[in-house]
């Protein structure tokens, strides 16, 4: 019984992957029936992908955003969730209110705004601008985030480097960073996810899609080939290969951290 | 003295990042949604006109319409499986239940729409079994596109529910189920009376989950039917895209903007007041 439940959960959760899969293998510019082996698997679809479609660019850049927005994000967060969590200060709810806000505000809701905000910075068609628009966005998780973490540490640390002489910088630095190692890493698992995946504002605030997320890449994969079912697919496989390879390493933390993000909630 | 300035310099370069990328476009959104605007010409106050056309015009206010009616799908068919999961499995395969957590939307949306079209991988399995008379291009037909999206929403969501739901059950109290049979309970009195009332703040926290993924389910739409057929599957999200970037109409973008908050905030509030 155990063992059925768990064979077609897997079953239907894997069922995109593999249709993803096959479809990718079929003669480009066919409609392939679903879910069927090709006679004559077309690996070359994936070398396609890269030549015609520039997906290694694509790829670059998604990583490029995730190596931007995700430490700087961390950064912001640990600064202010540490604050929020243990230097009492006038308007602290407030700020707190604020982020909370963030929180479940739908992101489509201020794309406009948002637009008009970064073309005038001149920042249109920029990684720079994508990057901050992205880091902004993350923030009220990442800081309330933080702010659970460093309000679940025992106060006594704070309180023995005060009277140590340290000031609240170096309390943060010396004292709770060391600490906060898991905290950080989970959170870092959780953004990088998140940005590399982000649509919205990569179509919106990047003309270029080689200079996007790698999911806003996709859909200029979709501009560029319109109905060539196989190559979309192996490109949408190119771009989930490396959440997939990075969840086979680290799926305990994945879990782990999604259960606590909503407890941030 | 030093702590209460610090902590001001701690929290203030986050707040200056978010007030100027998110806080003051929200600000921005409420104040043009009571204007009329194509955003380069003068724009002209209009007060709550762009409110009235958003309520009244079908157009309009079908997408805030299907986005409840998502709510509905992408809350039901994960809360009732992913309940039934983890009282069947309690520890289910981590990999398997966050993946597609992780796996982007915009290349799920794609795998589902080979997958429910007319030639797909689901008709083939109804023709199989005799059902021929029910295939269709589920994401092309009006009257099951929307369906056909909350279908690729609960397959995104199920797995998640289930973890959260199955830590609610693992903590419950053992002596509760031994109580329950002593009292004569069947399986299905044991789940109603001790397993629903024990995990009633793992529901609720589902509950706004799925809510959130319904009423902001951009790029799965984007994906998959871009709203068609004839706006079977419009929703908030990308009608606001397609008024203020498409059609130039900022005013009634931001008004539907606002709604759309309105709306995630009336869900999310007392759902969460609830589950304590």
């Amino acid at each position: 019984m155990k063992l059925t439940t768990q064979i077609a959960l897997a079953a239907v959760t894997l069922l995109p992957l593999a249709e993803l899969l096959v479809t990718a293998l079929h003669p480009p510019g066919t409609h392939p029936p679903g879910l069927t082996w090709p006679s004559d698997p077309h690996w070359s679809n994936f070398t396609d992908a890269f030549r015609s479609a520039h997906i290694d660019r694509a790829l670059l850049s998604g990583a490029l955003l995730v190596l931007t927005v995700v430490p700087a994000a961390l950064a912001l967060s640990t600064a202010a969730g540490y604050a929020l969590a243990r230097l009492p200060f006038p308007g602290r709810r407030i700020a707190e209110g604020l982020f909370l806000v963030g929180l479940v505000l739908p992101r489509e809701a201020i794309t406009l705004p948002l637009y008009q905000q970064v073309r005038d910075l001149g920042l249109l068609n920029t990684t720079t601008g994508l990057a901050l628009a992205l880091i902004a966005a993350h923030l009220p998780f990442g800081v309330l985030w933080m702010r659970t973490h460093f309000a679940s540490t025992p106060p006594e640390l704070t309180d023995s480097a005060r009277v140590d002489g340290a000031g609240p910088w170096s309390a943060l630095r010396r004292v709770h960073l060391p600490l906060a190692d898991d905290a950080l890493r989970s959170l870092a698992l959780l953004l990088s996810v998140w940005t590399w995946n982000h649509l919205l504002f990569a179509l919106v605030l990047v003309d270029d899609p080689l200079r996007r997320t790698a999911a806003g890449a996709l859909d200029a994969f979709q501009g560029r080939w319109g109905t060539d079912v196989p190559l979309l697919c192996a490109g949408a496989l190119l771009i989930t290969a490396p959440v997939v390879v990075a969840l086979a390493l680290a799926h305990r933390r994945f879990a782990d951290a999604l259960v606590r993000g909503v407890a941030v909630r | 003295m030093r702590t209460r300035l610090a902590g001001w310099l701690f929290v203030l370069p986050a707040l200056a990042v978010y007030g100027v990328f998110v806080l003051r476009p929200l600000a921005l959104v409420a104040q043009y949604s009571l204007y009329r605007w194509d955003g380069v010409g003068q724009a002209v106050w209009v007060g709550w006109d762009n409110y009235t056309a958003v309520l009244t015009d079908p157009d309009l206010h079908r997408p805030l319409l299907n986005a409840l009616l998502l709510v509905v799908l992408f809350t039901a068919g994960p809360i009732v499986l992913g309940l039934t999961l983890a009282a069947a499995l309690q520890r289910g395969p981590t990999l398997i239940l966050v993946l597609p957590q992780a796996v982007p939307p915009v290349a799920a949306g794609l795998a589902w729409s080979v997958l429910l079209s007319s030639t797909g991988a689901v008709n083939r399995t109804l023709e199989a079994i005799g059902l021929d008379n029910v295939t269709r291009a589920w994401l092309g037909d009006s009257s099951t596109a929307l369906a056909a999206v909350g279908v690729i929403g609960a397959w995104a969501l199920l797995g998640l529910c289930t973890l959260l739901l199955s830590a609610g059950v693992r903590r419950l109290d053992p002596s509760l189920y031994e109580a329950a049979r002593l009292d004569g309970a069947g399986r299905w009195q044991e789940f109603r009376t001790v397993t629903l009332p024990g995990v009633r703040r793992e529901i609720g926290v589902c509950v706004v989950i799925t809510s959130l993924a319904a009423l902001s389910s951009f790029d799965v739409v984007y994906v998959t039917t871009k709203g068609g057929p004839g706006g079977a599957t419009a929703v908030p999200a990308l009608e606001i895209f397609h008024l203020a970037f498409t059609d130039r109409q900022i005013g009634l973008a931001s008004a539907l903007a606002v709604l759309l908050v309105a709306v995630v905030l009336a869900f999310t509030a007392p759902v969460l007041r609830w589950s304590r």
